[in-house]
């Protein structure tokens, strides 16, 4: 009896995985079909020709741009938000000042805020700064948006952090800036690696903003150049499928190799809201 | 007098202010700034390149009148609803996934993968599955014995609830995982005096799992509800809000009004609408779950 319970629970939960996978396996495998297969034969049999010039096809036409820009984009806004989220916690959980608390509860409040509020005037302030169509609008946008996350899953980290640490590198004669940069910030690599996890998938999956400041293909990410692509290839299937697969490729890549570092990045933004 | 040297390092003005100071620039520059500045524009007739012309609350108060915006906060609102009950199921899931289940941490990841994936990707999927003719959801209904399936995104009737499918399959993992790892964090102890007490695993499930993860529940509901009255990506790239404005949201109307008819004045003022609706929905929702522990405590 309690054996037939636990088939059933199973196959609850199998029925859930298959649910999530399933249209993932179906991207794939029409990624490599031509599109009289997909319309004729059964939609998860596997092609029968592997088609990776589907793939050819859609790099040669041009999203090797996007990828780049997402790729630099990307990187250039999670060296800025780990650095400037871990310098801020490091003067709220360990320097004493009046201010703090308020400060920290206006990160806090950057939590909530609902980014399309802020879109238009955004658009009007790099307008004015002549920074409409640039990148590094792009850039420090995705910054300020992911600072509050990050400091608030750095936070817990640098509260648990052992005093004796800096009374010892002051004591002995140790720059403050040394101590940080030397010290403190190498003991945090394991949060520091979650929170570039976490910076990483919003970074590369951001649309909103690209779609409102840039207007360059050169300087389009993946998010909104597949938009183009996919208006270009409307009926081409298999280049519609491969552009998909390029553009969600690194974040599965990261998640295989770094599951855990995800779940737990992915666990502590719940806080989020 | 180690200490002394200590503090004085620590509570020096000009370093407090080297660390603190590029996050808090961005902060009030890219963040705070803006929402006020959204709020002000509200009260212009502006078309975002000219001037701008001050014309009070004449904005907000066609907000307010604006049948096609209570439309789209219609829109908002049901698909927070939708979330807000889609947590019965993943709380579903996620008790059982917690039960003792071989593989429970593989399958957890499983879950989590379309959550990783754009917005931007999901719905150009999404509407692959929809297509009327060569979809897999028509391929499977018509070898099924369904003759005339559904043409579910240009069907205004269908539309909503065909945008929802996505976005359940998109933070399910989401909210599986942080259910799981409250599940995981009871006491094995209490459950096992309850099913010695002959408690069976529903009644564990709704007596004592349940309650002890309170809290953690109505975080995910103001994560579902909140998140769900700002959607916009997936339902910018799946149907624009069509057909014939029978899927558009409260950030796509805004969106549209600033970027396609360039009325950046009206649109800043639907803007902050947006944000005095989410802060007021999150201030009611967290103090209904507040009274309730109190009262249960």
């Amino acid at each position: 009896m309690k054996r037939v319970g636990y088939f059933f629970l199973y196959l609850a939960l199998i029925v859930v995985a298959l649910f999530q996978i399933l249209p993932l396996i179906w991207l794939f495998l029409f990624s490599l079909k031509s599109n009289q297969e997909i319309f004729a034969g059964s939609p998860f049999s596997l092609p029968s020709e592997f088609r990776w010039e589907n793939y050819q096809k859609v790099w040669d036409g041009g999203i090797g741009t996007y990828f780049l820009n997402s790729v630099w984009i990307t990187i250039a806004a999670i060296i800025f938000t780990v650095l400037f989220a871990s310098m801020a916690a490091f003067a709220l959980t360990r320097m004493k000042w009046k201010l703090s608390g308020l400060v920290l509860g206006l990160f806090m409040i950057g939590l909530m805020i609902p980014i399309h509020s802020a879109l238009i005037p955004l658009y009007s302030m790099f307008l004015s700064v002549d920074m409409i169509d640039n990148p590094w609008s792009i850039v420090i946008t995705y910054t300020a948006y992911n600072l509050p996350i990050t400091l608030m899953i750095l936070l817990g980290f640098y509260y648990t952090l052992p005093h004796e640490v800096e009374e010892a590198a002051i004591i002995d004669g140790c720059s403050i800036h040394r101590m940080f940069f030397r010290i403190i910030l190498p003991m945090t690599t394991p949060i520091m690696a979650t929170t570039v996890v976490i910076n990483m998938i919003y970074n590369w999956n951001e649309f909103v903003f690209v779609n409102t400041f840039i207007s360059s293909e050169k300087y389009k990410t993946l998010t909104v150049g597949i938009q183009n692509f996919i208006g270009q290839y409307m009926t081409d299937w298999g280049a519609i499928g491969a552009t998909l697969i390029i553009s969600v490729f690194p974040i599965i890549i990261a998640f295989i190799f770094f599951s855990n570092k995800v779940v737990e990045g992915i666990s502590s933004s719940a806080v989020k809201g | 007098m180690g200490l002394n040297v200590m503090n004085k390092v620590m509570s020096n003005k000009l370093y407090i202010a080297f660390y603190i100071a590029p996050a808090f620039i961005l902060l009030m520059v890219l963040i705070f700034i803006p929402l006020l500045l959204s709020g002000y524009y509200g009260l212009m007739d502006w078309d975002g390149i000219g001037e701008k012309t001050f014309i009070g609350l004449d904005n907000y108060i066609e907000g307010i009148q604006d049948k096609l915006f209570w439309n789209s906060a219609l829109h908002s609102f049901l698909l927070a609803l939708f979330s807000a009950l889609s947590l019965i199921i993943y709380l579903a899931v996620s008790i059982i996934l917690a039960s003792k289940i071989k593989g429970a941490d593989l399958l957890r990841k499983i879950y989590l993968i379309p959550m990783l994936l754009s917005s931007v990707a999901i719905a150009q999927l999404w509407v692959k599955v929809y297509n009327p003719s060569n979809g897999i959801l028509n391929s499977f209904l018509r070898t099924i014995g369904v003759e005339n399936p559904p043409s579910w995104l240009a069907d205004p009737s269908l539309v909503l609830f065909a945008i929802f499918v996505p976005i359940l399959w998109q933070y399910a993992g989401f909210y599986i995982l942080i259910y799981y790892a409250a599940l995981k964090n009871i006491p094995e102890s209490l459950i096992e005096a309850a099913r010695i007490d002959g408690a069976t695993p529903f009644q564990i499930a709704m007596r004592i799992k349940l309650p002890l993860i309170k809290e953690i529940v109505s975080v995910t509901i103001v994560l579902a509800i909140v998140g769900s009255l700002k959607y916009f990506d997936l339902i910018y790239v799946m149907t624009a809000g069509g057909p014939n404005g029978a899927s558009e949201v409260m950030a796509s109307y805004m969106y549209k009004l600033a970027f396609s008819s360039y009325n950046f004045g009206y649109g800043s003022a639907i803007g902050f609408l947006l944000l005095i609706i989410t802060l007021i929905v999150t201030l009611i929702i967290r103090k209904v779950t507040e009274t309730k522990e109190k009262l249960e405590y």
